[in-house]
Order: C-alpha cells, then structure tokens, then sequence
C-alpha cells in the first residue's frame, strides 16, 4: 500500500543504516516493530499518520537495515534505541508504541532512559512470563500453523496463506527469523529481569490486545497493566495477534485518544 | 579399511500409528509412549549386540548422542560407552558424538571423554558435532549462536586437554577461570576427533584444516551425496597443500545382508522404512530452526521445501520406500556381492578409509540383527579391512 505522505530512507545511528519509513505531521510516534517487520506503509500507519508525524524503522537485523554483529540481545537492541533517540528524536521527544517484541524492546528501553520518551503503548507485548499460562511455540509452528494462530479472520488467514513472497520478500522472511531467534528464543520472549525494573517507567502507559491472541494470551494484557500501573488497558473483540494489521483504525483510535489523555 | 558397528538404540516399541497424532518423533512425543520395561530390554540388547563386535572383528564401536526423541535412546552416550569398555578389550569405542553447544561448560565434555579415555587405555574416538535441530527445540540452546560455540568449545576442549593447567579461559559463550582437567587424556596429545556430517562447506572447510585434519564421517546421504562431500574434502585438502588420507574418509550407512536379495528386502523392509519415515519425522522449523544453517542454505531449502522424513505436521506424508533408498544408495540392502560392490565404488572413487555400518537400525529385531552382524562380519567385512 503507498500513501502519497509517507516516505522510506535511512537513517545512521553510529555507522548503523537503519531503513525509516515516515508519514504525516504532527505530535511524533516512534513505532517499533514485532518479529514479523514491516513490508509496507499500512492502512494503520496511514491512520495514525493523518494526526501524527509517525517513525516506523526497520530493527537492526531486520528488513532493510544494517546488522551489526555488536546486537546480539534484547538488551543490546535497547541500548542501540537509546542511541538513536539521541541522534535522532524530535525536540519534543516521541511517543512510542510497540507490538510484540517491538513492544518489550519499547519497555526495555524506557526502563533505561524515557528522556526522550513521552508516553508508551504497549501492543500484544512481548517481555514478561505470566507463570502457569505458556505463550505458543512461535518457532515449533510452521507457516500454515502461524498464521493460523496469529490472525483472527479466516478470510484474512486464507489470503496470506495463498500469498507468494517475492524472492526479495522472501529473503527478508528469513532474515528476520533469524534476528528472533538470536533475540527471542532463550528465555524464550520475555527477560526474567524486565519486571522488577518496569516501576522506573514514569510516562504514561497503555496496553492494547487482541481477545484471541493465539501467541501471547490476553492474560498477559492485564498483567502489563499491573506492572506498569496503568488504567488504560484495552481487548479487542475478533482480534488475534496483530491488532495493527487486524484492527487498523480501533488500534490507532485507541493511541489518539491515549494521547489526548496527556497533552504534552 | 576400518570398520565399525553402530546403533542409533532407537525405541523399538514405539506406537507408530499412535505416534502419527504428533508433531514428530522428536521432542514433543509424549514419554508415556515409553515403557520402562520395555526399553530396557533394548539397552540391555543393544548393548549386547555391540559387545559382539570384539569377537567378530569388527574395528571398533560406535555409539551417539540424541535428545527427547524414540529415535535413539541416548542422551548420555558416554553412559553406554562406558559399559562397553568393560565389554571389550581391544576394539576402538566411538562417540559420533557429543554435542558441544548444547551444554553451557564444555570442560564438562572434556572431562568425560578424558575419563573415558583412561578407562579404556586409549580406546576412544571423540565426535564432536553441533546436535540436530530438533536439541535446540529440547534444549533451549539459541540456535543463532550454535556454530560459534560449537567453535569455541571445540577450542577450549582441545586447549584442555593438550595444555598444562590450570589456565584461564576468556571466551565469547565461555569464561573459566580454571581450567585443569583431572585426569588428563590417555592418548597423545588428545583422542582422535572425528567430524560426523551430513556434508556442508563449511564443515568441511573447518574439518580439513592442515592443523586439524579432522576424520570426516558422511551420515545418513545418498550414494551421490556421500561421494560428493568426501571428494570436496580432499579437493579442500589439495587446496590446503596436502593428500587427505584414506582415514580421514568415512561413510555411516545402513546394512542388511542376506543370501538372497528378495530375502534382505523382505527382512529390513519394515525397519528401514520405519527408521526413515517413523523415527525420522522432522519438520523443517524443528530440523532447522533460525541460526542453525546459514541464511543462504535455509533459504535454498525453504525455497525447494524440503525436509527429512514427513513433509510437515499434518502435512503430506510422502514415504520414503525401500525401493527408492536402495537406489539412492543411502541403504544398502542385498547379498554379500552387492553390498562389497557397492562400498567399492564409494572406495574406488573417495579413497574411503572408514566404514561405519549400522546393523540394528528402526524396529529391526535382535534375531534379525544377530544374523545381519555374523553375516556382515564374516562375509563383507573382511575383503573391506584388507582394502588399502
């Protein structure tokens, strides 16, 4: 999908080249992306984008950009963030919203430092154990089993099963496979020290899940709104994993008026 | 040529049809298809049967390391490798082999195979490989990192057995502040390290370096493929300035032999088939998980979608016949004759120096496999040992 306002560059964080896609204008939203990547600028960015000036970089080892060797951790990745806020957020700073890994990358960022950081949303968040209610085995699944799990609608389900990946398409696939299993598959999707420190998180905070998430159980949802102290925990009815792609415009309804919340 | 005998020890009682509701044979299948009993009349088969090598002449035997599976019944392998240095006097004792990142201190490898080591006076062979996929799934080893700590390991266990401790270790996966290894390695400077492999360059590329000179071991391929991988290894050798020698070549393989061809069809058939299509069920995310190739081999595979055994979970069963193992030469099945010929043609063409035979592989029974040992021993074996 194009959309006439957002553009794709790249950006250097060190001698780093991550690819950015940016749209709109506006109060800044940093988007960081869950395992899958980003292929295009969707129909929730475009949304987001009609009230918001919206970053969306590819994590390094993903997509389009560089993979250094030094990333070998979530924590790593972190760090790196916390180097590219610097280099590169806006006067006023961002607000942040990240889905699944994206969104445990978002907390373990502003564990750190939210110098930077206005507000957080949290989507269908990766980064914390809820003891006794398992995640599924992302990585024991196969396409079809994927799929399955992490979209709610059987119509949307048989169009991206039938889907044929482009050999450029292709290859990123795998590549970002491998930067989730370098940082996700042990402990697997979550840092056993993340929830002792999520207290040192003192922007606004908001949670958003998908009623079927078939990967990370909306349990978790009120666990993070626990966690993080926060009121504004929201489920989506019909929804799976990707309440992005599966509930493009409720999702960034939810992120707009969060932010009205707390004006800047 | 050497020879060797070598069991996988797979569960022979497993439940196939039942088995057929889950994802694989491997890591997810229920442990309540093991019975006890049952099992431990194989380790008590198996051991026997591989105790017999000594009095058959075989070279040595071999033994390995698999993980959650009915596949084969050794987690420990050097469990096993220990009950056959009291069985046996002379012959070599091999374990194809350990599998260095999946444990998270690599001395403790080192130390059991220098046990093994004095214990056998000298007997041991340490194979050193990186685990299938499916241990990364069981383990929860991150993938991503298993050829670099396979690397590491492999340098650390070296360095500990070559070199006076204590020293230090400061590694990337690794950080010991003392490493001194009592006991130290019988033999001199260290045990043979043989590479089990289904053949990749850059296995080969590490195994044939002029400072290691690593016995590659070919497992589980076709004919084509066996011939192939052991043909890069020598041109790899010329490349670093010297001739492969025959005892760096070897090949594992399946055997059955019998009087007739009809006859060693018929008495492996089932066996076989059940190794290749019940044992051997791997999908690809559990064969391969992300890390464990490189990105430019998993996408050639993802690209041809293919996999050992089963398609995918629920997905088309595709068996692998006796018929079509036989002509590809991963198996082979026939008369005394035909086996010899076949080998020869590996030998006439690689220079092969080691021949490791798997004798009692899938549900093959212990009469069955009495027989196919006594008859390899006395009618293959011995025109293989006088091989040069």
């Amino acid at each position: 999908m194009t959309d006439p306002n957002s553009s794709m560059s790249t950006c250097l964080v060190g001698n780093v080249s991550l690819n950015l896609r940016r749209g709109g204008s506006g109060r800044p939203i940093l988007f960081l992306h869950g395992a899958g990547g980003v292929s295009e600028w969707t129909p929730f960015f475009s949304e987001l984008s009609k009230t918001n000036e919206v970053w969306v970089p590819d994590h390094p080892g993903f997509g389009l950009s560089d993979n250094p060797a030094f990333i070998k951790n979530m924590s790593d990745l972190a760090m790196f963030y916390l180097d590219f806020l610097d280099t590169h957020a806006p006067q006023i700073g961002f607000d942040v919203v990240g889905h699944s890994i994206g969104g445990w990358l978002a907390a373990e960022i502003a564990t750190r430092n939210s110098t930077h950081i206005n507000s957080l949303t949290l989507i269908s968040s990766a980064g914390l154990r809820l003891e006794g209610t398992p995640m599924g085995d992302i990585f024991i699944w196969n396409a079809e089993e994927s799929i399955k799990k992490l979209i709610f609608d059987p119509i949307v389900q048989e169009k991206r099963l039938n889907a044929q990946p482009t050999p450029e398409e292709a290859e990123i696939i795998v590549r970002n496979k491998f930067t989730f299993a370098k940082l996700a598959w042990h402990p697997r999707l979550f840092n056993p020290d993340l929830k002792k420190w999520l207290h040192r998180v003192k922007v606004p905070t908001q949670v958003i899940w998908g009623e079927h998430d078939g990967l990370i159980p909306a349990s978790y949802a009120k666990l993070w709104a626990e966690v993080l102290n926060t009121n504004e925990c929201h489920i989506l009815g019909e929804c799976s994993h990707s309440p992005t792609n599966e509930k493009p415009v409720q999702t960034a309804e939810l992120i707009k008026s969060f932010l009205g919340k707390h004006p800047l | 040529m050497k020879v060797l005998n070598f069991t996988l020890m797979p569960y022979r009682s497993m439940d196939v049809t039942a088995s057929k509701d889950h994802r694989s044979a491997w890591v997810v299948l229920p442990n309540s298809f093991y019975d006890p009993e049952k099992g431990a009349n194989d380790y008590e088969s198996y051991i026997d049967l591989l105790a017999q090598s000594e009095p058959l002449g075989f070279d040595g035997v071999c033994v390995n390391e698999h993980h959650q599976t009915a596949y084969g019944l050794m987690p420990g392998p050097n469990l096993i490798a220990s009950a056959l240095i009291q069985r046996t006097k002379r012959i070599k004792i091999a374990v194809l082999g350990r599998a260095l990142p999946l444990v998270n201190n690599p001395i403790n490898i080192a130390e059991e195979f220098a046990m093994l080591d004095n214990m056998s006076r000298g007997r041991i062979i340490a194979g050193f490989v990186r685990g299938i996929g499916a241990e990364y799934h069981s383990t929860t080893v991150n993938p991503f990192y298993s050829h670099e700590r396979f690397h590491e390991a492999h340098d650390l266990i070296v360095k500990a057995w070559t070199q006076p401790g204590p020293f230090a270790w400061e590694g990337e996966h690794y950080n010991l502040n003392y490493v001194n290894l009592w006991p130290r390695v019988y033999q001199q400077p260290h045990p043979p390290i043989w590479i089990p492999s289904q053949g990749s360059i850059e296995t080969i590329e590490w195994a044939a370096d002029p400072n290691k000179k690593y016995p590659f071991l070919v497992t589980f391929s076709a004919r084509e493929a066996v011939i192939k991988n052991l043909m890069a290894y020598k041109a790899q050798a010329q490349q670093y300035g010297y001739e492969a020698e025959s005892s760096q070549l070897g090949w594992a393989a399946p055997v059955y032999v019998a009087d007739t061809l009809e006859r060693a069809m018929n008495e492996s058939r089932s066996a076989i088939e059940a190794l290749f299509n019940d044992y051997l069920t791997l999908p690809m995310e559990m064969l391969l998980p992300p890390g464990y190739t490189s990105v430019e081999s998993l996408k050639k595979i993802i690209a041809t979608k293919k996999a050992i055994g089963r398609g995918g979970f629920g997905g088309p069963n595709q068996r692998q016949t006796l018929e079509r193992l036989m002509e590809l030469g991963t198996v082979l099945v026939g008369t005394p004759q035909t086996i010899l010929s076949q080998i020869k043609e590996v030998k006439e063409k690689t220079n092969l120096g080691n021949f490791v035979s798997m004798l009692q592989f899938g549900t093959l029974n212990n009469e069955l496999t009495t027989r196919n040992q006594a008859m390899f021993a006395s009618e293959i074996m011995p025109h293989l040992q006088k091989m040069q």
